[in-house]
């Protein structure tokens, strides 16, 4: 069983961090990160062309985190691959033992580094959470027999700031009956969203990780209400951001406090922290909100 | 209806650069109305031709362009001028503009490009309504389409992407999915999206497709 859904299933607070894959094949920096992550989080969450960038693939750099001894979460989005690409690439986690799969429907290329490209979303989350439930039972979605099965634990994304939110709660519930566990939620920093969004999906049969963007400043707050769907950095912080005489030590302390008090309100099951290229703060922002994993603690 | 727009003159012209003696055809249906190939365009277009020099020796605004028998006839009234056309210009869609070159032995020239199946929102503007999938779903989803409205053809619901119920893609554009749910939820008929849609089978796309009704 994968370490992830161990500790979720226990009803341990799980910490996982977005680390990209890099642009080109040094990947120094990544296993310079990964040792930086190490005995602190439960699982690292490896983007799939993230804003439909073209660099190292998901698979490949799991699998080098797995070597380095981190629990990877392979991100998978229906852009790039139709369904027997999206199969291969889910046989080929199993085979390297990547357990945790969050599928993703993807940005569109059009908003990427590429938007030449032609667009692929053959599956759509719910196909690719369909497809690896299939590949778990044993065939392929041909109906084909496997040699043998793969094991995965299966995760979605939800937006809990959302205009009409329903349809997003519709479609969580659709990605649920499609085989989806774990949830992770677009970047939240207005505990008020997520007290909404805890009471209106706590019957739901899943576990939610409340996405955690550190802010580095008040410029960065105010570009992302505006231009990235889903957040919405309420006034008050961007006030504190643009006051703080430390910036990047603000934004580490609003992450940890907002973490923290998730955690006391139960609002969430865990957290995924998205450092968005300043990733060794993950550990910084643990050491403020106090989290250390049991795993870790108890070695 | 089949909207189709007039190429950028330079690449007409282009096309034709060492053709002398033109003719010119365009479609009475779809190609008139969204102004690319009625007779309004084709005098405008031979005028322009004549100014370069080139010799326009006919016209004809098919009716309409893209029914093969009927070209078939109409196009024998131009039988001399094609004998002595080196080029002829259509001014059509992209289906018009094939039944014409089936039809004629000179080299066929395409005067538009063929932009999408959509709908007169008023005059002079038009809007894409059908990608002609093989399968259609507007019974479950209030008279929008999908497959055509989301840029991603998604069929489960909204990506993350949509700000303030605008898409991703093209922040002109309403999110397909927000106003699926709007109507839906108007209609009162919300259970349409419950129900998890198996991966569209995209055999239904397979090109080119053929249909016989006899
Ligand atoms: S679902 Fe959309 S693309 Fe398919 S036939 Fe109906 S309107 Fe056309
Ligand atoms: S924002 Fe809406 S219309 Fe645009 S790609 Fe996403 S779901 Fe489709």
């Amino acid at each position: 069983m994968s370490l992830l859904r161990e500790v979720l299933e226990n009803g341990e607070f799980a910490i996982t961090a977005e680390m990209a894959p890099p642009k080109g094949t040094d990947i120094s920096h990544l296993r310079k990160c990964a040792q930086l992550m190490k005995g602190r989080v439960h699982g690292v969450n490896v983007t799939d062309f993230q804003s439909a960038v073209m660099r190292v693939t998901s698979l490949a750099t799991c699998k080098i985190l797995k070597e380095e001894g981190l629990e990877p979460v392979l991100q998978l989005t229906g852009r790039d691959r139709n369904r027997i690409a999206t199969q291969g690439e889910l046989l080929s986690a199993g085979v390297f033992g990547i357990e945790n799969v969050l599928c993703l429907t993807g940005d569109h290329t059009v908003v990427g580094d590429h938007p030449q490209a032609k667009p692929v979303y053959d599956l759509d989350c719910i196909g690719i959470l369909q497809a690896a439930t299939t590949l778990m039972d044993g065939k392929d979605m041909a109906g084909n027999e496997l040699n043998k099965a793969p094991e995965f634990y299966l995760g979605a994304c939800v937006t809990p700031e959302y205009e009409p939110l329903e349809i997003q709660i519709i479609k969580m519930k659709k990605k649920i009956k499609a085989g989806a566990r774990f949830f992770q939620t677009q970047g939240v920093f207005d505990i008020e969203t997520m007290r909404k969004f805890r009471e209106l999906t706590k019957d739901l049969d899943c576990k939610i990780l409340a996405g955690i963007i550190p802010l580095k400043s008040a410029g960065m707050a105010k570009f992302m209400n505006k231009n990235v769907p889903g957040i919405n950095v309420p006034d008050k912080l961007i006030e504190r951001m643009k006051n703080a005489e430390d910036k990047k030590k603000e934004g580490i302390k609003i992450a940890a406090e907002l973490i923290q008090q998730l955690k006391e309100e139960n609002l969430c099951d865990g957290v995924h922290i998205m450092a968005i290229g300043a990733e060794e703060n993950v550990p910084v922002i643990l050491d403020e909100a106090n989290l250390t994993p049991s795993y870790a603690a108890n070695a | 209806m089949i909207i189709s727009e007039q190429k950028p003159i330079e690449e007409i012209l282009e096309s034709i650069k060492d053709c002398k003696k033109v003719v010119i055809t365009g479609c009475s249906l779809c190609a008139t109305t969204c102004k690319s190939g009625g007779e309004e365009e084709i005098l405008k277009l031979k005028e322009i031709l004549e100014e370069q020099g080139k010799e326009v020796l006919g016209y004809k605004v098919l009716d309409p362009a893209c029914n093969y028998l009927k070209v078939r006839k109409d196009m024998k009234k131009l039988k001399s001028e094609l004998k002595e056309a080196d080029a002829l210009i259509s001014l059509s869609c992209g289906d018009g503009t094939q039944t014409v070159a089936k039809v004629v032995k000179v080299p066929v020239y395409p005067g538009t490009n063929t932009l999408f199946i959509g709908e007169i929102e008023r005059v002079g503007k038009f809007e894409e309504a059908c990608r002609a999938c093989g399968d259609c779903q507007l019974a479950w989803t209030g008279g929008i389409c999908p497959i055509t409205k989301c840029p991603k053809s998604l069929i489960n619901g909204p990506c993350g992407g949509a700000m303030d119920g605008k898409c991703e893609v093209n922040s002109d554009n309403d999110c397909a999915w927000v106003m699926i749910y709007e109507k839906l939820k108007e209609m009162d008929k919300l259970e349409n999206l419950e129900e998890v849609k198996p991966p569209t089978d995209y055999q239904k796309w397979v090109h080119p497709s053929k249909v016989s009704i006899r």
